[in-house]
């Protein structure tokens, strides 16, 4: 049977991780302004990313795709599926990302701050060397997590017309009577992929701990 | 127009609260047995439960609310929609909070325990009336986030044409065109019910968290 059902699947393996892995890095980049925001002197641009991270948060995934997909129409301009799935999944992603930075940013003790202010760093210069560094080794192992979470997240641009592996196992299982086997084989496929992920995820948490927390 | 489109959407929500309802209300004890499987000494009773929760973990809920439904019937078992979406949705809430609430036990000094059973209390009645209470109460904050969470993903439902919210709204966009309108009323719904209940979450932890804040 299905021979050529599993090869049609594993083609949508590429597709799957070029839309984890773009939209990762678009939400890691974007959420660099929206922590800047959140945590601005200026109430209004504190509430602002606020309200943002709130409500991207506070929608489904897959709402959002459809709005994006189905939604948008700008004249003769709509979006096709690989680019609104990419943008959805990488702005949402800079919402959870911003939350995961502020965390980390709160971790490094105030201390740190102090110090540099008192050796003369400005607040700019002080927060990229001294703080930057130390919180990022605290946000990487949440990161990661969030990463894997992104990446099973992923099969839900299938209902855009992504053809990822979740699309491809869909129309192959239409189209067999093996249907069973063929989603096995999916999950299996997403679990092995995530696995190397989770390894790393509790390799740097160790590290982490070791090497700020104690 | 709005007017037209609530009664659907409402019944809509309707649906999707039913999912997660049902889901939270299987998938949470079951999760407390899995914890307790987990947190057993034998490692014969350890290792499979511990393979079965990473397993479920790393499968993508859509995956499996399609397999239940698209996928068991050719092995000759049907489900309709909503079985499925329950089905599917317990078991994944099942493998999550079972980590939630372990931690949660585990969080519990281990002096309650060797306490109880100087006071006579069998391991069993011990753990229902002593240490269950306290990591229940532990937990609550990130059960309440992981149910907000659960609430969002019952729209995935919708590729299994169980009649939730999002069903709902995509098929009055379909005939009305409407499509931007019609998703975002359905967005907002989602939100509207969201927002306030990760605040109460982020709320109830911190006031937990209270005994944390003061200097020693």
């Amino acid at each position: 049977m299905t021979g050529k059902s599993l090869e049609a699947i594993l083609l949508g393996v590429p597709l799957t991780l070029l839309i984890t892995l773009a939209s990762f890095t678009m939400g890691a980049i974007l959420a660099i302004p929206l922590v800047a925001m959140r945590r601005s002197r200026i109430i209004a641009l504190r509430l602002l990313a606020r309200g943002f991270i709130d409500l991207l948060r506070g929608v489904p995934l897959i709402v959002w795709l459809f709005i994006l997909y189905y939604g948008i129409s700008i004249g003769t301009f709509r979006f096709s599926p690989i680019p609104a799935s990419i943008l959805g999944f990488g702005v949402i992603t800079s919402a959870y990302l911003a939350e995961i930075y502020r965390g980390a940013i709160l971790s490094v003790p105030a201390g740190q701050a102090e110090a540099s202010h008192a050796l003369g760093l400005t607040r700019l210069a002080g927060f990229f060397l001294i703080i930057a560094p130390q919180a990022v080794r605290v946000a990487l192992p949440s990161a990661t997590t969030y990463a894997i979470g992104l990446l099973k997240d992923s099969s839900i641009a299938s209902v855009i017309g992504v053809t990822e592996i979740m699309f491809i196992t869909q129309s192959e299982a239409r189209a067999s009577n093996s249907g069973l086997v063929l989603y096995l084989v999916a999950a299996a496929l997403y679990i092995t992929m995530s696995f190397p992920m989770g390894l790393l995820s509790r390799f740097l948490d160790a590290r982490v701990r070791g090497a700020v927390l104690t | 127009m709005i007017l037209d489109w609530t009664p659907s959407l409402l019944s809509g929500l309707a649906v999707s609260l039913k999912i997660v309802g049902v889901s939270l209300g299987i998938g949470i004890p079951l999760g407390l047995c899995f914890a307790l499987l987990v947190i057993s000494t034998r490692r014969r009773i350890r290792m499979p439960a511990i393979v079965l929760i990473e397993l479920v973990r790393g499968t993508p809920a859509l995956v499996l609310l399609q397999l239940v439904y698209y996928g068991l019937p050719s092995s000759g078992i049907t489900f309709t929609s909503m079985t499925s979406a329950w089905i599917a949705l317990a078991l994944t809430t099942a493998a999550y909070t079972s980590e939630i609430l372990r931690a949660g036990i585990q969080s519990v000094h281990s002096g309650q325990s060797e306490a109880a059973q100087a006071l006579g209390f069998t391991s069993i009645v011990g753990f229902t009336f002593i240490i269950l209470p306290q990591a229940l109460r532990v937990s609550i904050p990130a059960l309440l986030g992981f149910s907000i969470q659960m609430f969002q993903i019952t729209s995935l439902a919708f590729t299994i044409a169980a009649p939730e919210l999002l069903s709902q709204a995509y098929s009055i966009s379909a005939s009305t065109f409407l499509y931007l309108k019609v998703l975002a009323l359905a967005g907002a719904i989602y939100a509207i019910i969201s927002i306030p209940m990760s605040a109460l979450a982020t709320a109830l932890e911190r006031r937990m968290n209270v005994h944390l804040d003061v200097p020693a």
